[in-house]
């Protein structure tokens, strides 16, 4: 039981060493690497939509919401653009 | 990065609203529940402050406050706020949940102020870091299924291909710790404020340490680690030093840390053979624990220099230090012979603070510092400089902190197993507790200094949110078209 628990164990811990660093997979790993830098302009958005929730909130207007995603799908649509 | 993006269509806005919520009270926790041990440490120097609210203000009472308040009060926040914000941000996509999520934050907060109100009036299960009693224990176990099923619907619902490795340290950390919470607190109610434990004896304090060693591994680690590799790369500019080294690091990490509760217990009434076998998972641990602080610190390699200029990185970059030497240290401390004089001395609370203020707060405060311009959309903190005078007054804190620990556990672990020849002890109890009272000043000190820092914390956080300007620029808000 002993000896099944560390051969198992050391196989597992070898096949994750093989599949992370196995060449195939080098440059994948790289491009996930930059997944945190892919998405300030949605960001910024997303902070000044924070500032409206408060006041939709506030006065419970509804309709503003509606309003607000055409808006904001436009500003996103510009930001395409300019990359 | 077109590789990395599965979905298209307009990318639908984040919700920042609770994660606004979360970081507030994340400051304003801290402050409360870093108060309350500067307050419980200046009862252990001058003990005529233990009455001036008897019972209620009495050290046993206040301790698990301040625990409870700093772990999960200020770390949950911290850690609510910037999962939410992380799994948003690397998915792509708004949170998943609807009302779920509103609720974990309100939950959360209810959780909080009971814990306040319960444990000084005495109501305890007596189980460390677990003393809150069963109605409360419910609450939390609703609190955080919603908030796994936030977390998990949100990667679900992902625009990118890839989930970023940041989300595995996440969502290792919510899944354990809902068995962790839900398994030790398995209990016979037998009033509304007092129940029994469901395990006896040595069951239940093995229960009892592998839901605490794994609190610190999974809650104060692996959670942690989850800020690490999205903050950290964030705040220098550059991507994660090795992606490959983040995953057998994190397969490692979550497979060894469940193992090594045990070392709670050596030479206890717990089976030898589970005593050593704890021991050696926990030297093992090292391993993985320095895999992740070589690739967060290395991350920086190119760009040293933004540490000259950058205090907020700088809070980052040393709390992985601090992370490199607790899990240095931790491992030294499970071995049998030095646990023999270590354990039950000031030499674990020094340990566990080195862990808690040089790792889990300054990391946390790190990215707090990150995250407020983002989140009310300002180029940088209300005043940089603030940052900088935290920042020092942290690192001394925590030095004074875990210095003083050292010199008073080893002084009372060598007191405590002195022998005379003829095989008296050569110390009483209260001799070693006199030897102490020195370590005691200068750990109030050093914690009131931290303190100090998060009050400036506090300060610039709300005139980063309430001042549209600050003292460089004149105009400190981030326009609404431009790109970066």
């Amino acid at each position: 039981m002993r000896q099944i628990a560390v051969v198992l164990g050391s196989i597992a811990f070898l096949a994750v060493c093989w599949w992370a660093f196995s060449p195939k997979r080098k440059k994948r790993f790289e491009e996930d690497a930059k997944l945190p830098f892919a998405d300030e302009e949605q960001s910024i958005r997303s902070a000044y939509d924070a500032d409206k929730n408060k006041t939709d909130e506030d006065s419970a207007a509804g309709s503003v919401r509606g309003d607000r995603a055409g808006e904001t799908s436009a500003e996103h649509k510009k930001g395409q653009d300019e990359k | 990065m077109t590789t990395t993006v599965a979905k298209t269509g307009p990318a639908p806005d984040y919700d920042y609203n609770i994660v606004r919520q979360f970081t507030v009270m994340s400051v304003v926790w801290g402050v409360f529940g870093m108060a309350m041990g500067v307050l419980i440490a200046a009862q252990l120097a001058w003990p005529q402050l233990n009455d001036f609210f008897q019972p209620f203000s009495h050290f046993g009472r206040l301790r698990p406050l301040h625990t409870n308040a700093v772990i999960f009060a200020f770390g949950g926040s911290v850690l609510f706020a910037t999962s939410y914000y992380v799994v948003q941000r690397t998915c792509q996509t708004r949170l998943w949940g609807g009302w779920l999520v509103p609720f974990t934050f309100w939950g959360w907060q209810l959780v909080i102020v009971l814990a306040a109100i319960t444990l000084p009036m005495g109501l305890t299960s007596a189980k460390e870091y677990a003393e809150l009693e069963w109605p409360i224990d419910i609450l939390i176990a609703l609190i955080w299924v919603a908030y796994a099923m936030v977390f998990f619907g949100t990667i679900a619902k992902r625009r990118t291909s890839h989930i970023y490795v940041a989300n595995w340290f996440f969502g290792a950390y919510i899944i354990t710790i809902a068995c962790l919470h839900i398994v030790n607190n398995l209990a016979v109610p037998a009033a509304a404020w007092k129940s029994y434990s469901y395990f006896a004896g040595t069951a239940d304090a093995m229960i009892q340490w592998w839901y605490g060693h794994n609190a610190v591994g999974f809650f104060l680690t692996a959670a942690f680690l989850g800020i690490m590799y999205y903050f950290v790369p964030k705040q220098a500019g550059r991507p994660v030093y090795s992606y490959q080294l983040s995953i057998v690091h994190f397969w490692a990490l979550i497979s060894i840390y469940v193992w090594a509760g045990g070392h709670h217990l050596h030479y206890s009434a717990l089976p030898d053979w589970t005593q050593s076998l704890a021991m050696i998972m926990s030297v093992i641990l090292l391993a993985p624990s320095w895999g992740g602080m070589i690739n967060g610190i290395m991350t920086l390699s190119g760009a040293w220099h933004k540490l000259r200029t950058d205090p907020t990185l700088r809070f980052l970059v040393v709390s992985l230090s601090f992370y490199g030497m607790s899990t240095f240290e931790g491992p030294m401390m499970s071995i049998k012979t030095v646990n023999a004089l270590s354990h039950n001395t000031d030499w674990t609370v020094g340990h566990v603070h080195s862990g808690a203020l040089g790792w889990v707060a300054m990391i946390s405060i790190g990215a707090l510092y990150h995250l407020v311009p983002i989140l009310w959309h300002r180029k940088e903190m209300y005043s940089v400089k603030l940052i900088n005078a935290h920042f020092w007054l942290a690192t001394v804190g925590t030095v004074l902190y875990i210095a003083a620990m050292w010199v008073n556990g080893i002084t009372q672990g060598l007191m405590w197993r002195a022998f005379n020849a003829d095989g008296t002890l050569t110390y009483s109890f209260v001799e070693s507790v006199v030897a102490s009272y020195p370590g005691y000043y200068v750990r109030f000190i050093g914690g009131a200094l931290f303190v100090l820092g998060m009050l400036l914390m506090a300060y610039n956080v709300f005139r980063t949110i309430t001042d549209k300007e600050n003292a460089e620029q004149q105009d400190n808000t981030v326009p609404l078209a431009q790109t970066a």
